[in-house]
């Protein structure tokens, strides 16, 4: 019963870490490339962290139910 | 002159670095392990209790615990007996509807206070305790029983039920008892009340000077701290994301759940009393505040926006398809915004408790090495994701009431 939630919540984990990691790298060369847009680029990555997170979260909420 | 002091300053960190870690570990290596504990009630002796005692902080409660606990031990008789009783809290109102309008005290349910057992029948999968609301068997369940304006009702994981001649539970360990409507003060809504007023306390003050002496004079005592946050909720949430045309409208209620999440946050952060409550790690906290979003996105949705949800710019064979989803999407953007916040805040009291339950469920005072720095750190975190949430929470409204109101030039 606890042990497939668990890997369910781990795979949702997987998932959400590789989405935000890719969103975190691409800011960041972003804003190597342009440190001006600092700020534009920070608002979207939030935005989009944001919503990958939910994602996981329903993952993760799913699991626990 | 200044290369060496900061190459000394170096060498000073990885020194003091190295010195912690030795200590942590020489911890766990030098306590001898004291495992031999005797069995009480109230104490945490393995993991299963760990996790109900971690859950049990987390959620709502109806009376606010400050310190300490009651120790029960169960009697060879199936008595309960209070071992000793160090517990200090605060009683908050009961409030009921059952047949009218029931009111009482937390501290009614006063006949077994805190952790005690409830017997499991195998054979039909119903539970009972007797008449006079005696345990019989070990489980870990709180519950307690209390008489309230004539009535008597049982407290079990803090939701109270009707007594009916015991507690009657069904094999998952789920209560069949009734339940009245339970409009109690609880500790999560003490808490809120709490934070309204923290927040009036700040606000009000402020609020007047700027009647008072208007936008142009320069800003003094606790302007200056919250004129940043105030303008950063304007020009980094609000003009960005709805627009310079119509922001001002909806700077209010951005304002309001930007600092009531914020402080709410906060507020929880605080280990002791009065802080401690996991009002926004509570879903129906969250979800209210994710239907105002709603509301007043539906609310000031424009011509483009229904338009596009009721009439999308799509061949008229897609529209059984269409429509349904479009709705759906309205609906998950709250849904979303419910379960972030929720989690993210549950999942960090889970986390720090977690961390210091490693002491109890090990058994050992050295983990204590770990277990607290580890579980600092995770506090720390936490003071940066309460700020986080409440910004992503503003931002996304923000956003939603921005994608509603937005004028389609084009089309």
């Amino acid at each position: 019963m606890a042990i497939p939630a668990a890997i369910g919540a781990g795979l949702a984990v997987i998932g959400a870490g590789m989405g935000i990691g890719k969103i975190g790298g691409s800011a960041m060369e972003s804003i190597a490339r342009q440190p001006e847009a600092a700020g534009k680029i920070q608002t979207a990555m939030i935005i989009a962290a944001a919503l990958i997170e939910g994602v996981a979260l329903f993952g993760v909420v799913v699991s626990m139910g | 002159m200044h290369e060496i002091l900061t190459h000394e300053m170096k060498f000073d960190v990885k020194r003091i670095s190295k010195i912690v870690a030795v200590l942590t570990f020489g911890l766990l290596l030098l306590v001898p392990n004291t495992s031999s504990a005797t069995v009480v009630e109230g104490e945490v002796n393995n993991s299963k209790e760990l996790q109900s005692f971690i859950m049990h902080h987390v959620k709502d409660a109806h009376s606010w615990h400050i310190w300490g606990e009651d120790k029960t031990r169960l009697n060879e008789d199936g008595t309960v007996e209070v071992v000793s009783s160090t517990s200090i809290h605060v009683g908050l109102p009961i409030i009921l509807i059952d047949n009218g309008l029931v009111t009482g005290n937390s501290d009614d349910f006063s006949e077994i206070r805190w952790s005690a057992w409830a017997k499991k029948d195998d054979s039909t999968g119903v539970v009972l305790v007797d008449s006079l609301g005696q345990p019989l068997e070990t489980d870990t369940n709180y519950y307690a029983v209390g008489t309230i304006g004539g009535n008597k009702y049982i407290m079990f994981h803090e939701k109270i039920y009707h007594f009916e001649d015991g507690l009657k539970l069904d094999n998952h360990g789920h209560p069949l008892n009734s339940r009245p409507l339970d409009f109690s003060l609880t500790q999560n809504v003490a808490s809120m009340l709490l934070a309204v007023v923290i927040l009036f306390l700040l606000f009000l003050p402020v609020a007047k000077k700027y009647k008072k002496q208007g936008v142009e004079s320069a800003p003094s005592g606790r302007q200056n701290f919250l004129e940043i946050f105030v303008l950063f909720v304007r020009d980094e949430i609000a003009r960005p994301n709805i627009g310079e045309k119509k922001y001002a409208r909806y700077m209010p209620y951005l304002l309001t759940i930007f600092f009531f999440i914020w402080i709410n946050n906060l507020i929880g952060l605080v280990p002791f009393f009065p802080g401690a409550s996991n009002v926004s790690g509570n879903i129906a906290f969250t979800a209210v505040l994710a239907l105002l979003t709603y509301l007043i996105t539906q609310f000031s949705g424009n011509k483009d926006y229904w338009k596009h949800i009721l009439l999308p710019p799509v061949p008229k064979a897609l529209y059984p398809i269409m429509i349904p989803v479009e709705i759906i999407g309205t609906l998950t953007k709250p849904f979303a915004l419910t379960i972030r916040l929720f989690a993210n805040i549950t999942a960090g009291h889970i986390v720090v408790l977690a961390f210091m339950g490693i002491i109890f469920s090990a058994k050992n005072i050295g983990w204590a090495g770990l277990s607290v720095p580890m579980g600092l750190f995770i506090s720390v975190l936490e003071l940066l994701v309460a700020f986080l949430q409440a910004f992503i929470f503003t931002m996304l409204s923000a956003l939603f009431i921005g994608t509603a109101v937005e004028e389609h030039a084009h089309h």
